[in-house]
């Protein structure tokens, strides 16, 4: 690692840091229905949606009603999306005349955009067309990415009202989470990346001679447009193959700095909304920075790993490689140094699931930060919404075993935590773990799964384990080098996904439910403060802790097996 | 109870939870803890897989680990066994000593409260609503509500405290307990309980454990610790089908071993020691909890009401000085105010005398025989006392009685001009005002003064420090009601109380998300404790105040419930505590199991024992001997509580956290390291 790598990580820490909190803020004013910028210009349009919908905007939720509308909400998504895949040979935008792929495929893909995973078992410029990319896949990455925020934006009612059951309108949440956050920042972004060079057509692909005198398809389309939200939603899906990788989606250094920072705008900036709501802006301080912290530490781990040479290339090239080369293996040129490790932890930290190098070829201990990121629930940040209520279980089950410590029932936000606050909690924390130990043991035992790994030993384990972790943690991400489309991996990948999407959002509605019924305790010298340094060490260490002993006996068999053999065959 | 009782383990108590630990081997009982029950489990597979192993001749040394792994994975189940049956034993023996006196009880059963004529039947027999007898000697049979007469009573067999009590008839002090002795006099009882339900079953079924549901918080903590077993089962049985894809497999033994270390064993085995250890440490201060539920809110209790009288101050109050009106000489004052008050058997009565002769020496005079004197008592109507002598009457009272008993003799009376302004001063002083009056001639007025009970002032401090906003609840006036609470030092008062503002102020906290604790013993107290979230009734109070409660303090000493508050933390303190260090255990335990297992199948794992652990058999086996040791080393603390020292909760929590998450990620390191070397040199793997 060399100062300039300093500089790089340096200059997009202080972006977040400067612009999460007046974001977080003006999220609360969206969600209070307060007056901000843009209500003159998007009031009017909200109104229209409304009747047509026939929403009445004060009529509040329950949380049964308000899990009941969301997931008629996305099961309807899922079902046209599912439609519009499989019928896309007779719509319109179809200049490749791609038809109709397999139906796993298409439910895999259609589960895996409106769950906000974005899992790519497809190779978008061979299977689907423009029409699917835009009136199908993008109009998802916005949805599901309203769907999650809505979701941490009732869990964040339920702890700071009082003695209610209202937990506010899902269909208001979504309607102003998509006008008031996605939409602007997505319009004003899509400008951007046509000025760094991204394309925004509707031509058919370009048949191109290369100066080798090759033949060579050049795929292109709507990019630009579906690019932003793909990382402002924490989404991730590319629309090429490549994904952040390819020069069509991210053309400069300026479009990966943009990337990175809408990749964790949303979700660093709800933590301070939550603050917001809880009228105590030091406890949505406390925990930013717990997580913030965390999270340069891991970027600097893995900044290290990869900016040093995998250690057998450079005894067997002699002279020619050093450490100081880096790992550049899987690495578009202009993204060495700093900008590929960072967007692989910011990638899986949150949900997003882009990529601008390939995990695949990362060194080991890059793909163990990967894996673990995700295996410790996408919570420093997190995906949209999902990262803050992740993290907000995770504070409840630390104000738990701390609370205790100071005498007193725990309670967050004067919110007492009992047994059935307690239940519904850890079933949602550690809900899609047990998806992900699972699914990667039940793969083993199917030989179709063994056999679409491409490599022996850890580091085929470590592909297994990327790939149920991925699916059940919402990310989309892969570690490349196992064939995902077969239908053993269609089909479970989908059932990952789908329940690990679902099942804690339903567990975390009923908790908000809960928890908006209590009255709230006033808070007093007894009371176990939630807004300083140390309550975020210790959610920090919980977090680890859990994360930690859940996953690293799999992980010492994966990436930690074959980081120990690399530097032992060295001797 | 005998207080002693509580505090010594005797050795016979050491062997009965020995032999008990054992019986709570069966999986029927196990199955309510069950992180002790997936143990359990455990070690029936390693020793299943012992004589697998013996009968397949497996290799040796695969053999011998297994057996050192099974005999350990038994004693940890036995261990926390041990730990539970300890904390029941404690309660056992005072329940048996209760049981003896309960034993065998007579009554001496008459038709009517009139009647002397009694039939001896046993008390098994009697009924609510019966009428029962007492003479000295006699043992009240039941629980009961004195109809006639009145007795000093021993109640030592109950509470403990061997002075005896006086109940009577009528009033806040006519119940009697069953169980109790009857030292002097006569007494008609009504029987207000039925066989079995009476207070000394009630207490029998509380101290043997046998009604101890466990309580909310408990409960939530065991759903946790549920949570974490099963996923690091999870993550432990996936192991073999990883292992499957690498071409290699695990033993039972290792499986079992990582899965016990990493599953919260230690806060597990001690979870239902520590509940029983509070409620027994709330027995030893005699209060008796009727469910652990008020125990725990006593812990979370953030607003306490307190009498004035008897818990902040002491119960009389007592003439500090003599203002007379203008005109009025104060000698002139004091001879009256020792006149009016000389047939005064009140506390504050004999404190005038005491003042009058100590300042202006007037003796106590004597009346001589042509004296026609006749002394007129307090009655709560005129809210006066005072004596006629020779026609001449001398009054004292409420400055609001006097003048209106004056006005009543005289009308045209004028009522001196700076009357009104003393009987403030005094109030203002926190003192309570009596005006004496001679005839229709107000003299001026007595400064009775409240006195602070010792210590209560750091008590209150106390308080505040815990969070914990006191209250005080008095008749007064706002005025002398505001300054004894600022020096005492009480956040908040409540004057000219009535149950029912007590009643309107408990529901006024609790709506703005408060936990209220009080403490009462009148009759009129019963629907206010019933409110409070922890209402500790006093044992010489009514029996509706007794039920009304959710504990009894057998002392009846309302500073109690500052006690009972701690008590109530450091039960929490302790599960949570525990729970921290069981957690932070686990990383030690990690870097000696872990590697161990892998190293078969990569060597190249070896540099992770960074504990540098003979080989890894033994690596295995410490972490298992430490997670068994840690629980027998720990039932101390278990039963005792952690230490607690009113403090803020963040002071608190920065303290435990330092000693009981930082001391347990260390402490095993330490341990796992010292047994692997007693193993190398014993060689026993």
């Amino acid at each position: 690692m060399n100062l300039k790598i300093i500089i790089e990580l340096s200059f997009f820490f202080v972006l977040v840091l400067i612009a999460a909190r007046p974001f977080g803020e003006y999220m609360y004013l969206v969600f209070t229905g307060k007056k901000t910028l843009l209500t003159p210009v998007f009031t009017p349009v909200e109104n229209i949606i409304y009747r047509l919908c026939g929403v009445k905007k004060d009529d509040e939720h329950t949380w049964i009603d308000y899990t009941v509308s969301l997931m008629a909400f996305n099961i309807a998504g899922l079902l046209l999306l599912f439609a519009v895949i499989m019928l896309q040979g007779w719509l319109p935008l179809n200049p490749q005349k791609l038809g109709a792929p397999n139906a796993w495929l298409a439910i895999n893909t259609a589960v895996s955009f409106v769950t906000n995973t974005n899992w790519q078992a497809y190779t978008p410029e061979s299977t689907v067309s423009y029409f699917t990319q835009m009136a199908g896949l993008a109009v998802q990455n916005f949805l599901s990415a309203a769907t999650g925020i809505t979701v941490a934006i009732a869990l964040t009612r339920g702890f700071t009202r009082k003695e209610t059951k209202h937990l506010g309108s899902f269909w208001v949440d979504l309607t102003r989470t998509t006008l008031y956050i996605l939409l602007p920042i997505a319009i004003f972004g899509a400008i951007f990346l046509v000025s760094q060079g991204v394309p925004q057509n509707f031509s058919p692909y370009t048949n191109a001679k290369t100066v080798e005198g090759a033949q060579q398809v050049i795929a292109q389309g709507p990019v630009a447009s579906q690019e932003v939200i793909k990382e402002l939603g924490t989404n991730g899906g590319g629309f090429l193959n490549a994904n952040s990788s390819h020069p069509y989606e991210n053309p400069t250094p300026l479009s990966n700095i943009f990337e990175m920072f809408i990749i964790v705008l949303i979700s660093a900036g709800l933590i301070f909304t939550f603050g917001k709501f809880a009228g105590d802006l030091k406890q949505g301080r406390a925990l930013f920075y717990g997580v913030f912290v965390t999270l340069i530490l891991l970027v600097l781990c893995a900044a290290w790993s990869e900016t040093t040479a995998n250690p057998l290339l450079v005894k067997n090239a002699g002279a020619k490689v050093s450490f100081e080369n880096g790992n550049t293996e899987g690495k578009e040129t202009r993204f060495f140094g700093a900008a590929s490790p960072l967007f692989s932890v910011l990638t899986t930290v949150t949900s997003c699931g882009a990529v601008n190098n390939m995990h695949d070829s990362n060194m080991p201990l890059t793909g163990l930060i990967e894996l673990f990121d995700m295996q410790l629930g996408e919570l420093i940040f997190g995906g949209v919404g999902t990262g803050l209520y992740t993290l907000l279980l995770f504070a409840v089950i630390t104000v738990f075993i701390a609370g205790l410590m100071v005498g007193r029932t725990p309670e967050y936000l004067g919110k007492k935590i009992g047994p059935t606050e307690i239940q519904l909690t850890i079933a949602a924390a550690i809900f899609s773990s047990i998806l992900m130990l699972l699914n990667s043991a039940i793969a083993v035992y199917v030989a179709d799964a063994v056999k679409s790994v491409a490599n022996p030993g850890p580091h085929g384990f470590s592909e297994i384990l990327y790939a149920a972790t991925s699916a059940a943690a919402n990310n989309g991400s892969a570690f490349a080098g196992l064939n995902a489309n077969i239908d053993f991996w269609n089909i479970s990948l989908a059932l990952e996904m789908f329940l690990g999407r679902f099942v804690p959002i339903i567990l975390v509605l009923a908790l908000a439910g809960r928890l908006a019924v209590k009255k709230a305790t006033p808070a007093s010298l007894g009371t176990l403060p939630t807004n300083d340094a140390l309550f975020a060490v210790m959610l920090v260490m919980v977090i680890l802790l859990v994360g930690g002993l859940t996953f690293l006996p799999a992980l010492s068999m994966g990436p930690i097996a074959e980081h120990m053999n690399l530097f032992a065959a060295l001797k | 109870m005998d207080n002693k009782q509580l505090n010594r383990i005797s050795g016979k108590m050491l062997l009965e939870a020995a032999g008990n630990s054992i019986i709570k081997l069966s999986p029927d009982k196990m199955w309510a803890i069950p992180v002790m029950f997936t143990v359990e489990i455990g070690a029936i597979l390693t020793t299943i897989s012992l004589f697998f192993g013996i009968f397949t001749k497996a290799d040796a040394a695969g053999i011998i680990l297994t057996l050192h792994i099974s005999v350990w994975l038994w004693l940890t189940v036995i261990f926390a066994n041990f730990a539970e049956a300890l904390a029941e034993s404690r309660g056992k023996a005072t329940a048996d000593s209760l049981k003896k006196t309960k034993r065998d009880l007579m009554a001496k059963k008459v038709p009517d409260t009139a009647s002397r004529e009694f039939t001896l039947v046993a008390a098994s027999t009697l009924v609510r609503g019966d009428f029962v007898m007492a003479e000295p000697s006699d043992v009240i049979a039941l629980d009961g509500e004195i109809i006639s007469g009145i007795a000093s009573i021993d109640e030592s067999a109950v509470t403990g405290e061997s002075a005896p009590v006086i109940r009577e008839a009528g009033g806040d002090r006519s119940s009697v307990i069953g169980g109790t002795k009857v030292l002097s006099d006569f007494i008609v009882y009504r029987i207000t309980a039925n066989p079995g339900e009476s207070f000394l079953d009630k207490m029998i079924a509380l101290v043997e454990g046998a009604v101890r549901k466990r309580t909310p918080n408990e409960i939530a903590l065991n759903i946790l610790l549920i949570a974490l077993t099963f996923i690091f089962l999870l993550a432990v049985a996936t192991l073999q089908p990883y292992a499957n894809f690498l071409k290699s497999t695990f033993t039972v033994t290792q499986l079992v071993s990582l899965f016990v270390a990493l599953a919260p064993t230690t806060i597990g085995a001690l979870l239902s020691a520590i509940g029983i250890a509070g409620m027994n440490r709330l027995l030893k201060i005699n209060v008796l909890a009727f469910s652990g539920r008020s125990v725990e809110a006593a812990g979370d209790v953030d607003v306490v009401l307190l009498d004035k009288t008897g818990t902040i101050t002491l119960g009389n109050r007592q003439a500090d000085a003599f203002f007379p009106v203008k005109g009025v000489g104060e000698q002139e004052l004091a001879e009256a105010a020792q006149y009016s008050s000389l047939s005064d058997e009140t506390p504050e009565g004999r404190s005038i005398v005491v003042l009058a002769k100590r300042k202006f020496n007037i003796r106590e005079h004597e009346f001589g025989s042509t004296d026609k004197v006749n002394f007129i008592p307090f009655k709560a109507e005129t809210r006066m006392s005072g004596v006629d002598l020779n026609g001449v009457m001398i009054m004292k009272g409420a400055s609001e009685s006097i003048i209106e008993y004056v006005k009543s003799k005289e009308k045209n009376i004028s009522i001196p001009g700076d009357l009104q302004a003393i009987v403030e001063s005094v109030a203002v002083k926190g003192g309570t005002p009596l005006v004496v009056a001679k005839d229709a001639r107000i003299l001026g007025v007595i400064y009775l003064k409240d006195i602070l009970k010792g210590g209560i002032k750091e008590r209150l401090q106390q308080l505040n420090l815990m969070g914990i906003k006191s209250v005080m609840i008095t008749g007064d006036n706002p005025i002398t009601a505001a300054s004894i609470a600022a020096e005492a030092g009480v956040n908040d008062f409540l004057s000219n109380a009535k149950p029912e503002t007590k009643l309107a102020l408990i529901k006024k906290y609790q709506a703005d998300g408060h936990m209220v604790a009080m403490i009462g013993d009148g009759t009129n107290d019963a629907p206010a404790l019933a409110q409070a979230d922890v209402g500790i009734a006093m044992n010489t109070g009514t029996a509706a105040a007794r039920e009304a409660g959710n504990m009894l303090d057998l002392d009846s000493n309302p500073t109690k419930v500052i006690e009972v508050v701690e008590i109530g933390k450091q039960i929490l303190i302790t599960r949570g505590s525990l729970t921290t260090f069981s957690i932070a255990n686990d990383v030690a335990k990690y870097f000696a199991i872990v590697p161990a297992m892998l190293m078969g199948m990569f060597p190249s794992m070896a540099p992770l024992n960074i504990m540098r652990l003979a080989s890894p058999s033994s690596a295995i086996l410490s972490a298992i001997i430490f997670n068994a040791v840690i629980i027998p080393s720990l039932i101390p603390l278990a039963l005792r509580g952690v230490p607690y020292k009113p403090q803020s909760a963040a002071r608190l929590l920065r303290v435990n956290i330092l000693i009981y998450g930082l001391g347990g990620v260390i402490l095993p390191f330490i341990g796992i390291k010292v047994i692997d070397m007693l193993l190398a040199v014993l060689h026993i793997v």
